[in-house]
């Protein structure tokens, strides 16, 4: 195990304490729209279909490379957007967020 | 600094950036105010490290390739998703994010697969942290994504939203758990690339297995669990792939989305294992349940609707609870009608929104707000529960459990602790429901027997409908 893994893993667990502590105190109506706003921010794994595509050599390769790009695209905007029109329905509707 | 060296530089800093913006982007999602400018800013955030990314493939002398195939898969999957996303009604959200988390789950499978393959070829000798990191994608991977598809068919009507349990399904699960084990002791021991289909298909196998069971009520914290499950196959594959943003991005959602699952099974006073084991729904020990009042002054007291339509038009005070029912039925533009129209006659309206009523937490908010219902009519459960017993009339639409007695009374009861609306302590009920058969939990509810409930059979948008008609008709 070299040095560059333990970094990795720093980052890791790192990670964790930050996911737990960042959405500590979310009330109820906000849960299925933080659920969604994740399930969007997972869709970065579009980035790992991207390198396996650009790094393929084989037919195989790239093709498991492309339909996993194209699924992890799905995943990233079609995320972002259904999480946008969640919110719009809460945030819209507000006598405040009129000005917005 | 030559251009070599100051690449990885920049591009590591960009990564940073876009880890930065989603933390932010998560702390502003989960307040109420700033939480659509945090899904902007996580946006944000990706956008850097997908600009990052393309940046340096297109470098001269990196050696990368597919260069087009990769544009065309993005610009593929771009306006399939976000027209996908944009076309789907507002009640059916759920199995949309369903849906979109298993392509993800899907996505970390192939990368994976992908590696181990690469690998396999003989290009280079896999690590321990890579052969660790290749099985552990591939697998929560792809239960991620077969589960997910199972979820949605559940929440789509696809497949049977009951909870689906045998013995044989569950000496499936045990087989197939055993199987994926052998198999990754197999590769362990340098099992090769036909090994790794099969643990590619038994964990495909054993997502289908570990949903069919749960019923459909209980989906959001099946789909939120599976959301998690995802980020971690993400933050596998950014090991395999070296790749910090995915390990960051990915672990992110893991930890978050944990968290998040326990929250919602804490809205519903359950465990998590009790959600995925219990097979709530099934519908089998209702009748058997002890402590209830065997055969006691069961009868239930009918309301027509011009019956219903005359009581709502001469009360003072109403608190509408909606559920499950009305979702499904998509009556809210119906009961927003019902509500302008009463209120046009002096009646003051509230809605009592219950933490996990509908198909996912905070959904008839959504809906209602759909309807063009006013915020500041909905309230949640602590803030209306004390409003019940000086209200005349709380109009319960197709909602059961969360307005169930036996949460507070009864403890043999399987929901007992859950908290619920206290419907049964206003002076008068009517209850709008399509049977006498029970929620979800599949629990026999003793407000409908009580002096002071009658019940309006039908479904919830009709029901509603005929009574906003009535109400018109019934005197200007």
């Amino acid at each position: 195990m070299n040095v560059m893994i333990l970094a990795e893993i720093y980052v890791f667990v790192l990670a964790v304490f930050v996911g737990f502590e960042v959405i500590s105190k979310v009330p109820v109506v906000l849960h299925t729209p933080l659920m969604s706003g994740t399930n969007a921010i997972h869709g970065i794994v579009m980035l790992g279909g991207v390198l396996v595509l650009a790094t393929a050599s084989t037919p195989l390769l790239t093709a498991l490379g492309f339909v996993a790009v194209v699924l992890g695209a799905m995943n990233l905007f079609g995320g972002f957007v259904v999480t946008d029109r969640m919110l719009e329905m809460f945030r819209s509707k507000k006598p405040a967020g009129k000005k917005g | 600094m030559n251009p070599g060296a100051s690449l990885p530089f920049l591009f590591h800093a960009a990564y940073l950036l876009s880890a930065v913006l989603f933390i932010v982007g998560l702390k502003f999602l989960s307040s109420p105010g700033r939480a659509r400018r945090g899904n902007g800013v996580a946006a944000l955030g990706m956008a850097v490290a997908v600009l990052a990314t393309l940046v340096s493939l297109w470098l001269p002398g990196t050696g990368f390739r597919n260069h087009w195939l990769i544009l065309g898969g993005i610009a593929i999957g771009a306006v399939l998703g976000s027209v996908g996303a944009r076309r789907v009604k507002m009640t059916d959200m759920p199995q949309m994010v369903a849906l979109l988390n298993g392509f993800g789950g899907g996505s970390a499978a192939l990368i994976s697969t992908a590696e181990f393959l690469h690998a396999a070829m003989g290009h280079e000798a896999p690590g321990t942290t890579a052969a660790v990191s290749t099985m552990f994608g591939c697998i929560i991977g792809a239960i991620s994504f077969s589960g997910s598809l199972v979820a949605f068919g559940k929440l789509q009507g696809i497949i049977s939203e009951k909870a689906i349990i045998s013995t044989a399904q569950k000496a499936a699960s045990i087989a197939v758990f055993a199987g994926l084990l052998g198999t990754v002791a197999t590769i362990a021991l340098g099992g090769g690339a036909p090994w790794f289909l099969t643990l590619l298909g038994g964990s495909l196998l054993f997502g289908v297995l570990m949903v069919i069971p749960i019923g459909g009520a209980d989906m959001p914290v099946v789909i939120s669990l599976l959301n998690s499950f995802t980020g971690l196959a993400v933050a596998a594959t950014g090991f395999v792939l070296s790749n910090n943003a995915l390990i960051i991005s990915g672990t992110l959602v893991g930890a978050s989305g944990t968290l998040l699952t326990m929250l919602m099974c804490k809205a519903m006073n359950r465990s998590l294992t009790n959600v995925l084991f219990a097979g709530v729904g099934a519908g089998a020990p209702a009748a058997a349940a002890p402590g209830a009042p065997a055969g006691a002054k069961k009868n239930v007291r009918e309301v027509s609707v011009e019956d219903a339509a005359v009581l709502l038009a001469n009360v003072h005070s109403l608190i509408v609870v909606p559920g499950y029912g009305m979702a499904v039925a998509q009556a809210q533009h119906a009961v927003r009608e019902l509500a302008d129209l009463l209120q046009k006659r002096g009646v003051e309206v509230k809605y009592a929104i219950h933490p996990v009523a509908g198909r996912m937490p905070g959904h008839m908010n959504v809906l209602l707000a759909e309807a063009n219902v006013p915020y500041d009519q909905l309230f949640d459960l602590e803030q209306i529960n004390p409003d019940f017993e000086h209200t005349d009339v709380a109009l319960v639409i197709g909602a059961n459990d969360v307005v169930n007695p036996a949460a507070r009374t009864d403890k043999t009861s399987p929901i007992y602790g859950m908290p619920i609306l206290d419907a049964d302590k206003a002076q008068h009920v009517i209850i709008v429901k399509r049977s006498m058969n029970p929620g979800f939990a599949g629990v026999d509810n003793p407000l409908y027997y009580e002096p002071r409930t009658t019940m309006l059979f039908g479904d919830a948008k009709s029901a509603v409908t005929k009574l906003v008609t009535a109400l018109k008709d019934g005197g200007g």
